[in-house]
């Protein structure tokens, strides 16, 4: 029999799945990528440097800030152009916001509905409202994280090569501060509800690669590593990030010399565990979950102990910045110029890796991103090969739930995924 | 009986529908005017007959534009999201090369679907009644738009320039920064977000309906801009008028 999710729903982006079992035998399973390509990449070539971030901000929506980050970190870097120390801090909470807001979203919207067995949130709306006021109150604190430090939570508009075009006023950002504080009981709350789920039984060790920052849980650095023991510069990713296309997916996979790997929250928990926050650490416990997670489905709840990682990192940061002052002059001035950048960043769901070739007009001759989901999916295909044969007794519906579950605990962005892909010039 | 909305998305970013999920303070509210039934980012259930339709992205594929059809056959109204779906947006910056260039350049591949047709706003394949312009769209304003059609009015857009919010609210003029700002001649209704944030306009919201009417496509002449410049700078986020 021939099993297919069309349209499989509550992810970022479209794709299906579709396998195909006879007599107990998997024979296929191939996640399809059905999200149209849009070639970003190719429109990038021949545009000036200052119009980059702004361009690729709209791979995606979701994690629009990471792509923006990444990508003036890159030209910065191809021009030889450093921000101060402050800006760099407004930069790690634009991060935290984006993470905190997307993370929020997936726990809420996308796997509150599994684990209650309903198919929207907005089911809640009169036998849980305050399940749901809850959701959009954290949401709305994540998001102003982002429109204060960026000027908008979607395609921010502040930053800009070399630091940030305009800065917070010191008032909102005690404001900002005294919301963080305030939405503790909410994310307690929060880490009640998810450590009374139950979530299901699985586990498939898999390589786990993220930024490594020494002495810091990572974010933004310039070197990544590997739970199978490398530690390099991010600008040697194509060595270790190889991507190939497949016959059934419009997203390029990516692997490394060993296979499938993982990137994200888990990958990030799992490599840096004693990096994260104190509070963030008893929430860990609360939820049984620690560095020899090989769960997936766990990916959840590595998610939760990262939002109350980085409020607190938050927190600390608002702190730092009012104690260190917001004078100091802006970075005004556009350099000229071209050359070589890479740069990457933790984006909510993994590493992101941009990378551009700038003539000496400083107009772009090409440019490559390599986006989390697309190096997860390979992982997400191996998971769900795995985890199959232990589920052909169910009933169709269930093992179509948990399938979904399985995809959703990923929490794919396939908007990004399609546009990863580089121009080659050799 | 609550009016039936759904939300669908194409080629795009999903960050207009992203951005009607970050109106925190007003979905409770709204959600007991209106039912959502279609809203795949965050749930999964099918629908029947809409009220209204609001679909973001472009249309690039033949499955897209049967659809997007289908949407409109069960939708009474049907708006446009955001500029992908308005006036193709960003995703028609590479249409003066054409899909069979680009493909090659980024995937040096023929598989069958990696094919598409270049990157068209919904008005090319089905009638569309209204539009929320901008990438992203404003969040207020799609309430306003939102609410003009449950009061059964018609929703109205700004027909003035982003220079006229923009001098109302004291910013600094970009060109005195010496960058190229497409205030003077595109649609207001974004409260010139991004020059408060210190970037310069640019022109995601269309052009407004008689650009040589208003005084401030001036400041583009005053700074030597000729129309094929400004229609230049204008391709980031809008497909090229003569260009297929």
């Amino acid at each position: 029999m021939k099993i297919e999710l069309n349209h499989i729903t509550r992810i970022e982006g479209h794709a299906h799945l579709v396998i195909d079992r006879k007599q107990g035998v998997l024979k296929d399973c191939r996640l399809e990528i059905v999200e149209a390509p849009r070639f970003f990449e190719a429109m990038l070539k021949g545009r000036h440097f200052s119009d980059v971030a702004p361009i690729v901000a709209r791979v995606c929506g979701v994690c629009s800030i990471s792509h923006t980050l990444a990508s003036l970190m890159a030209t910065e870097q191809a021009l030889g152009v450093e921000p101060n120390a402050r800006d760099r801090l407004l930069r790690r909470l634009l991060s935290y916001g984006e993470i905190i807001q997307s993370h929020l979203l997936q726990l809420y919207f996308m796997a509150v509905p599994d684990y209650l067995g309903i198919p929207s949130i907005f089911q809640l709306l009169d036998s849980r409202r305050e399940l749901v006021a809850r959701a959009l109150r954290l949401k709305r604190t994540a998001n102003r994280i982002c429109e204060l430090i960026g000027g908008r939570p979607v395609h921010p508009v502040t930053a800009r090569i070399g630091g940030f075009s305009v800065l917070p006023d010191a008032g909102d950002l005690k404001q900002l501060r005294q919301q963080l504080v305030a939405a503790l009981p909410d994310l307690e709350a929060t880490v009640e509800l998810f450590a009374g789920f139950a979530f299901p039984e699985f586990s498939r060790a898999s390589e786990y690669l993220c930024l490594s920052d020494p002495g810091r849980y990572p974010l933004h650095s310039d070197r990544f590593h590997s739970s199978h023991g490398f530690n390099a510069p991010v600008s040697d990713y194509r060595r270790h990030c190889r991507e190939y296309l497949t016959a059934h997916s419009t997203a390029k996979f990516a692997r490394t010399e060993r296979g499938s790997y993982t990137v994200g929250a888990l990958a990030r928990l799992k490599n840096s565990f004693p990096r994260l926050s104190p509070m963030a650490r008893k929430v860990a416990a609360v939820l049984a979950i620690d560095a020899q997670t090989s769960n997936p489905y766990h990916s959840l709840k590595a998610r939760l102990v990262e939002v109350i990682h980085y409020v607190e990192e938050a927190i600390h940061g608002i702190d730092e910045l009012l104690l260190h002052g917001l004078n100091g002059p802006l970075s005004r001035r556009m350099p000229s110029g071209g050359g070589r950048g890479t740069a990457a960043v933790e984006a909510p769901r993994g590493l992101l890796f941009h990378s551009y070739s700038y003539d000496r007009n400083g107009l772009l001759e090409s440019a490559d991103c390599v986006i989390p989901t697309a190096q997860n999916l390979a992982s997400i295909e191996t998971d769900l090969a795995a985890i199959l044969p232990t589920l052909l007794d169910l009933p169709d519906r269930e093992l179509r739930r948990r399938l979904e579950m399985l995809i959703r605990a990923y929490d794919p962005c396939l908007s990004c995924s399609t546009h990863l892909l580089e121009i080659d010039l050799v | 009986m609550k009016t039936r909305i759904g939300f669908f998305d194409f080629t795009g970013c999903e960050g207009c529908q992203l951005t009607v999920l970050n109106l925190e303070q007003e979905l409770l509210e709204l959600l007991e005017l209106v039912e959502i039934v279609a809203f795949r980012e965050v749930m999964s259930e099918p629908s029947g007959a809409l009220d209204i339709a609001f679909v973001e992205g472009s249309i690039c594929r033949r499955e897209d534009r049967e659809r997007l059809r289908s949407i409109r056959r069960r939708s009474a109204v049907l708006v446009a999201l955001g500029a992908c779906a308005d006036n193709g947006g960003v995703n028609a910056l590479g249409s003066d090369r054409g899909p069979e260039l680009l493909r090659q350049q980024v995937y040096a591949s023929d598989l069958a679907q990696l094919q598409t047709d270049p990157p068209q706003p919904l008005s090319a394949v089905v009638p569309v009644d209204y539009r929320v312009p901008g990438c992203p769209i404003d969040g207020p304003e799609f309430l306003a738009i939102l609410q003009a059609l449950l009061l059964k009015r018609q929703p109205a857009l700004p027909d003035f320039a982003v220079c006229v919010e923009c001098k109302l609210a004291e910013y600094p003029c970009r060109f005195d920064h010496g960058e190229i700002c497409l205030g003077p001649v595109t649609r207001a209704g974004c409260r010139a977000i991004c020059i408060d944030g210190g970037d310069r306009c640019r022109g995601c919201r269309g052009l407004i309906e008689s650009p040589r009417t208003t005084p401030y496509h001036r400041i583009l002449e005053e700074h030597g801009l000729s129309v094929d410049d400004i229609l230049d700078q204008y391709r980031t986020f809008n497909l090229g008028e003569a260009k297929p």
